[in-house]
């Protein structure tokens, strides 16, 4: 089987379509950055608090928000998070205090304003912490355990709090439910029904991000991004010619410029995820140009007569079959995790979905113009052409 | 066979029974149970999956570096006192922010050599330097300040290890984060509270036994007003409650003694108990040092008070009936059993060198954990199939090797995930780690898609099998090498410079990709190696 077979596709005469696709992308995205969402940095890089909640039934916004308003938690951000049948909610606090403790507190604001009509004296298992579970038994002590009733107890509240997390995803919607779950003792569960009730709603995950941690984490991922670029053009002016490097340093930056824009233009979250998979799309797409780069260094000892515009060409045809096979595998494995991979990886699947496509094209649309743009540059002011590298092996 | 051929495929298996026993080691039952429980003891996964508490603290250093500011003011006064040297007055112009500098006024003429002598004999990590108008400048050596700093962290980090250690959480995280920001990460699997554990961190729990030299007073003003407008030279005003044990306590201050007799250094074990009136309390014992100075100041002090205080407040007072050695107690302030309990690990754990806040906090539920690994993995699944299938229905014969590649990449890179375990190591599988899988996964078929691609071109010029697979290998390898190398380079670097999540990324993306080296291009060329030898002379390649 084959899809490509001796294609002669004339890459580099559309080089103007491809300036004129990568400008509009790069250009509305930068536009965005400046003027619309500017780089919405998640809660890990612009610090403040989340809580993702989890509700027993289908949450109702209005609601969720009325309490908020209750609690003196003014303008939270509140928006339905995951798939519907989820029932998950996402509040969001900014980033409106500047010390740590007042982000602490927010946090228990916001479970303290979902907890409505508590029974008096009882605790509520949907957020009862292991240690409070633990520590209720110890005290009640239903199974009449001697010497070793710590280690006991403490298996059971492991084992009640996991059915409620892994079994049912959080929520309870009945203290029967416990009866028969997985290792727990009858009368342990029935000792808990007498003593907690249960709320509609779990906490599912907490962030607090104090604004300094945020700013520097920033810096630190930035940092370490370019002393990476700068690892990689130095390896690259080592193997080719110090242009390659160049030219393999501007595609990764076009790619990863397009895909924080279209992160800007969808104002999704750019989370620690996110920038891992923007790692890898850096990753990629300078792997898919390397490639590239390789065969022209290849077909310019062999054809030793030809302009270099048609090399260039030549080799991106060449290697085309392989660029579209890959790009296509990676893509399928991205795909499916975009489509399957559940909410939180969402926006690392997207950014790698966006990255996949552009560092596929970048490497055929923008670095291998780049080398032509040179040679010709260099021919126009009269140099001697790139006799080409030949320190490859 | 050749030999030759023979010891690679043995040395390629050989490979790959090492790393199933990095993931699985020796399973105890072979049912899927069985086998699963032996994954998850030898591959971990990190909070981000499997939930808990990961939380950031900021050490403040710069409270080390006053502490042994005063230490050093107070070596300074003590010399100058012995030698008879006058000066007017000793102290640090900014402790907030450079807690190092001390200024030296007033000292009489003619003093010079000695106060040289005196820094440089006993005080040898400070730098002085004169000044305007007999004053002298002191600063902290720029190496032993560091030093002091990174010491404070290291302790700061051993100190919190102890007392996590003791609250029973397992396998945590304490290490230090960032570059030279003196941040300790911490990270807690399966705490879905970090109320108690976050308290029992900060806690500095500084002890001191001090003798009380009057009080207790209502306010600060008057305790002021019965000293006579002035406190003495050698005290300090500390609060307290009124009467300690009593059910009615409102505030009080007390006049206790600058220098401590004994401290939480001092202190050899502390374990929760009940106070003659049965309330919860602290008993602890002191090291034998320690206990010889406790009884020389109890000794000498018959009839007075002592005052037990704990982060510079006044836990109770006790009168000193006889000389004591080595026991005490901590009562008073209405504890709570738990909060004895806590407070004798903390004690036991020793002090924080430095105080300590939090500036990030995450706490992952174990439910969300568990639905992304669902996903995850499903979505891996389908990915991965549809990718094997694809490569054999394209490549045929061929799809085979890579199909046998991939896999083996896969086993190779969570082998090493169960031997960083086994080592010691513990590289946890987190959510970036498996952004890295993934790369490698895209540059693993790439590798197989270059060197087919390479070999069906070679075939279409002419060439015979075995010199297509011969020249395809040598072409891609190029190829192969300056992407990974340049790869890898990158991942090296994010890791020496990134943290948290860049580092996950960069760990498993290097050595998937070292291992993309062996089984794309040594483990694939021994398959056609072996495909070739079966063949006829002419007989064609199936790719």
């Amino acid at each position: 089987m084959e899809f490509f077979h001796n294609v002669n596709i004339d890459f580099l005469g559309k080089k103007w379509y491809f300036l004129a696709f990568s400008l509009i992308f790069s250009v509305a995205g930068v536009l965005s950055m400046l003027f619309w969402h500017h780089i919405p940095w998640g809660v890990d890089f612009r610090g403040g608090t989340l809580v993702y909640v989890r509700f027993s039934h289908a949450p109702d916004l209005g609601a969720v928000r009325a309490d908020m308003d209750r609690a003196g938690l003014k303008d939270p951000k509140i928006q339905l998070y995951g798939v519907a049948s989820n029932n998950e909610v996402l509040i969001d606090l900014g980033l409106r205090e500047t010390s740590e403790q007042a982000l602490d507190q927010g946090k228990n604001k916001i479970i303290g304003a979902l907890e409505k009509n508590v029974p008096a004296g009882k605790t509520d298992l949907n957020n009862g912490a292991l240690l409070t579970i633990k520590n209720y038994l110890m005290d009640k002590d239903p199974m009449h355990l001697g010497t070793d009733a710590e280690a006991k107890y403490t298996a059971q509240a492991q084992a009640i709090a996991d059915f409620r997390d892994k079994v049912h995803g959080g929520v309870l919607n009945s203290l029967d439910q416990l009866k028969g779950a997985p290792g727990v003792d009858p009368a342990a569960a029935a000792s808990i029904a007498d003593g907690f009730y249960l709320s509609d709603f779990h906490v599912q995950n907490v962030a607090i991000v104090g604004p300094q941690v945020g700013s520097q984490l920033r810096t630190q991922a930035g940092l370490a991004t370019l002393y990476s670029l700068l690892g990689m053009l130095v390896y690259l002016g080592f193997r080719f010619e110090w242009i390659y490097g160049v030219a393999a340093v501007i595609t990764v930056f076009h790619d990863t410029l397009i895909t924080v824009g279209a992160f800007s233009l969808t104002n999704t979250d750019i989370s620690l995820t996110v920038i891992a998979a923007i790692l890898t799309l850096i990753g990629y797409s300078n792997n898919d140009t390397i490639v590239v780069f390789d065969r022209i260094r290849e077909n310019i000892k062999l054809m030793r007569r030809e302009k270099l515009s048609e090399i260039v060409n030549r080799s991106i045809n060449q290697t085309l079959s392989r660029t579209i096979l890959t790009a296509g595998l990676t893509f399928l494995t991205v795909l499916a995790l975009f489509l399957f991979g559940g909410e939180v990886l969402r926006g690392f699947s997207l950014a790698l979905v966006i990255g996949i496509l552009i560092g596929t094209y970048s490497s055929i649309a923008i670095a291998a113009p780049i080398l032509v743009a040179y040679q010709d540059w260099r021919i126009e002011k009269g140099k001697r052409p790139l006799a080409m590298p030949g320190k490859a092996r | 066979m050749n030999k030759n051929l023979l010891w690679k495929i043995v040395f390629i298996l050989a490979t790959v029974l090492f790393f199933f026993y990095g993931i699985f080691g020796i399973p105890k039952s072979l049912t899927m149970d069985g086998l699963a429980a032996a994954v998850t003891d030898h591959i971990h996964l990190g909070l981000d999956l499997k939930g808990g508490t990961h939380l950031i603290l900021q050490v403040h250093v710069n409270d080390a570096i006053n502490v042994d500011a005063q230490n050093a003011i107070e070596v300074l006064k003590q010399q100058l006192r012995n030698r008879k040297i006058d000066y007017a007055d000793i102290s640090q112009p900014d402790p907030q922010n450079n807690p190092d500098r001390i200024v030296i006024k007033g000292v009489q003429s003619g003093a010079r050599n000695d106060l040289l002598a005196i820094v440089r004999d006993r005080l040898p990590e400070y730098d002085i330097t004169g000044g305007a108008q007999d004053s002298w400048n002191m600063s902290m050596k720029p190496s032993n300040l560091t030093d002091l700093r990174n010491k404070a962290v290291s302790q700061a980090i051993e100190t919190i290890r102890n007392r996590i250690d003791q609250l029973g959480v397992s396998e945590p995280t304490i290490q230090e984060h960032g570059l030279g920001q003196y941040q300790i990460l911490v990270q807690l699997p399966g705490v879905d509270d970090p109320g108690r554990v976050k308290d029992i961190m900060q806690s500095t729990a500084m002890l001191e036994i001090k003798q009380q030299m009057g009080g207790p007073f209502p306010s600060e003003q008057a305790a002021l007003q019965d000293k006579g407008g002035v406190l003495p030279a050698d005290s300090l005003l500390l609060p307290g409650h009124a009467m300690p044990g009593a059910p009615d306590e409102g505030q009080a201050w007390y006049l206790v003694s600058r220098v401590s007799a004994v401290s939480g250094k001092d202190l050899r074990d502390a374990q929760p108990s009940t106070d003659q009136n049965g309330q919860p309390s602290v008993s602890f014992t002191l090291t034998g040092e320690g206990g010889q100075r406790f009884y020389n100041f109890t000794s000498s002090h018959v009839g007075d008070s002592l005052a037990v205080v704990l982060d510079n407040k006044v836990q109770e007072v006790a009168n000193i009936k006889e000389p004591i050695r080595d026991r005490g107690e901590i009562s008073g302030g209405k504890m709570s059993e738990q909060q004895a309990k806590d407070l004798s690990m903390i004690l036991r754990s020793g002090a924080l060198p430095a105080s300590i806040s939090y500036l990030n906090e995450e706490v992952v539920g174990a439910s969300l954990g568990a639905d992304s690994i669902r996903a995850g993995v499903r979505a891996a699944i389908i990915g991965m199939v549809a990718v094997l299938v694809f490569m054999l229905i394209y490549y045929r014969g061929a799809g085979v090797n890579a199909d046998v590649a991939l896999i083996m990449n896969l086993v190779i890179l969570l082998g090493f995930l169960g031997w960083s375990t086994i080592a010691g190591v513990n590289v946890a599988l987190t959510l970036p780690g498996i952004a890295g899988v993934i790369l490698t996964v895209g540059m693993g078929v790439d590798s197989n898609v270059l060197i087919f691609e390479r070999i069906r071109e070679e075939l279409r010029n002419g060439k015979t099998p075995p010199s297509a697979v011969d020249q395809g290998f040598s072409h891609a390898w190029i190829t192969i090498v300056d992407t990974h190398v340049t790869t890898i380079v990158s991942a090296a670097i994010l890791f020496i410079f990134g943290t948290g999540p860049v580092k996950g990324f960069a760990t498993t993306l290097t050595f998937g990709l070292l291992a993309n080296l062996f089984t794309a291009v040594f483990v694939s060329r021994v398959i056609f190696d072996w495909v070739l030898t079966r063949k006829q002379r002419g007989d064609a390649l199936s790719i």
